[in-house]
């Protein structure tokens, strides 16, 4: 099997060799890297977790590194400052340690961050009796945690690339914009439910007059939890500057339900606690047409982001079996864009 | 003509052999893709069981829409290219608002609602009742 054979130029053990050498630099002293591991999921980043050794100090940590050759291009320094800014603004994320640009030493750019120990399988999270504290627990705590992203200081110095990309269109109109711009370019082939999806939104973009940090991940299957409920929020590399309720709109795609389909929001609660846990958290109304429209968005997004990952396969950049059957997941976007439209 | 055994029962074997022998035995990551390998061996059986007579039903319905030939296509490459062109054909009229309201509207969302409910029957089963 050559799954994700090619995605990596360098050998775990190389890996393992050149991360310890960086990270005995940056500590002025010997490291040794040990139990270092891929971990599963995750086809758009590669994720390790190992330990490092310092004389006698052991610390967890993980490695966050673009697969070399990726189609979905994003910069590892952005997501490193993002994390920092995030972390002062009192959302739980892991604390980042270390960033490297240079893309000679490990392949491609990457940075190390503690690990946080805790669980990420959103299906565990939905259906394991251990976890059913944090599954009372979680709306109002992802509520609140998405009203702190949203209110992340744009003023930050590091933050200056995100304020960079303000545009005169708004965010929702962007979005519909650069979807379609990627959809016409790379769909092998024609289909007629996402062009009905296209004319649906673009006859209802929302005025959207807020501009915040989004995370433009934010989901179960991004944070890790544990039986008493939120540990961390992760995966922040889709992040951006744009209308905070693309965050809330995306948690209730049906996708991020892992099957709990009775539950919209994020297969935990309906859409109305959770927005309404939102509304306390931020200070701020919630526009239910608006976060209809963004979860339409949301899946009609998701859907295209299968054709770009089935492409990443079929294209030879990263040969991946996980890769190649996301391009028959579209179908159930499509059905899903179908029924939300309806009517 | 093929000998025993049939793709399907090939397929199955395979599967099979990912699900009782491969997977327990690999770490974490790889048996999330074996997982992954077996359910796509299961789309393929789907998707050879279905294809042809789902093809000439698609076609069907498109040339009611969009208009085409009296018949369809009779070998499966010709009918695949067919359907193939009429559906680009249906996403250009959809583009152009052709389908955003009235008996053509509804036509085209009821063509597509089950051309895509067709797919998931091939990809994902559970998720249509079949």
């Amino acid at each position: 099997m050559a799954t994700a054979g090619r995605s990596t130029s360098i050998t775990p053990t190389e890996l393992g060799e050149r991360l310890s050498a960086w990270l005995g630099a940056r500590a002025g002293a010997p490291v040794v890297v040990d139990e270092l591991k891929r971990v599963p999921g995750g086809a758009s980043r590669e994720t390790w977790a190992f330990m490092a050794a310092r004389g006698d100090t052991r610390e967890r940590l993980v490695l966050r590194r673009d697969p070399p050759g990726h189609v979905i291009e994003s910069s590892r320094r952005q997501e490193f400052d993002l994390l920092q800014a995030a972390a002062a603004a009192g959302v739980p994320v892991p604390r980042v340690r270390w960033c490297e640009d240079d893309r000679a030493v490990l392949g491609a750019a990457f940075f190390v961050m503690d690990f946080v120990d805790g669980e990420t399988l959103a299906r565990r999270l939905l259906r394991d009796d251990v976890y059913a504290p944090a599954r009372s627990a979680l709306p109002e705590q992802l509520a609140t945690a998405a009203a702190r992203i949203h209110a992340i200081d744009l003023a930050t110095p590091e933050l200056a690339f995100l304020a960079a990309t303000r545009s005169e269109t708004t965010p929702a109109a962007a979005e519909v914009d650069r979807f379609e711009g990627i959809y016409r370019a790379i769909t092998p082939e024609p289909h007629p439910a996402l062009e009905l999806a296209f004319r649906w939104l673009r006859a209802r973009i929302p005025p959207g007059t807020r501009r915040t940090v989004v995370h433009g991940d934010f989901r179960i299957g991004n944070v890790i939890f544990g039986p008493e409920g939120l540990r961390a929020v992760i995966d922040w590399e889709l992040s951006h500057l744009g209308d905070p309720i693309e965050d809330l709109g995306w948690l209730c795609v049906r996708s991020w339900r892992f099957g709990a389909d009775d539950r919209p929001a994020g297969g935990l609660c309906d859409r109305e606690r959770f927005f309404q846990a939102y509304e306390r958290a931020a200070g701020v109304a919630v526009d239910r047409g608006a976060a209809r429209w963004w979860e339409v968005c949301g899946n009609l997004k998701w859907a295209i982001m299968c054709i770009m990952q089935m492409r990443t396969h079929t294209e030879g950049h990263v040969r991946s079996v996980e890769l190649a059957s996301l391009g028959r997941r579209v179908a159930e976007m499509e059905l899903e864009l179908l029924e939300l439209t309806e009517g | 003509m093929q000998d025993r055994p049939t793709v399907q029962e090939l397929l199955i074997a395979v599967r099979e052999f990912l699900e009782t022998d491969v997977m327990p035995n690999l770490d974490a990551r790889r048996s999330f893709h074996a997982r992954v390998a077996a359910n796509v061996l299961g789309i393929v059986g789907r998707e050879l069981e279905r294809e042809e007579e789902a093809l000439v039903a698609e076609w069907t319905r498109l040339a009611g829409l969009v208009g085409g030939e009296t018949e369809p296509p009779v070998r499966l490459a010709a009918l695949r290219a067919a359907v193939r062109e009429l559906t680009e054909r249906l996403a250009q009229r959809i583009q152009r608002g052709d389908a955003d309201a009235g008996d053509f509207g509804r036509a085209v969302r009821a063509h597509v609602r089950e051309t895509v409910v067709e797919k998931l029957r091939v990809a994902n089963p559970k998720l249509v009742g079949a």
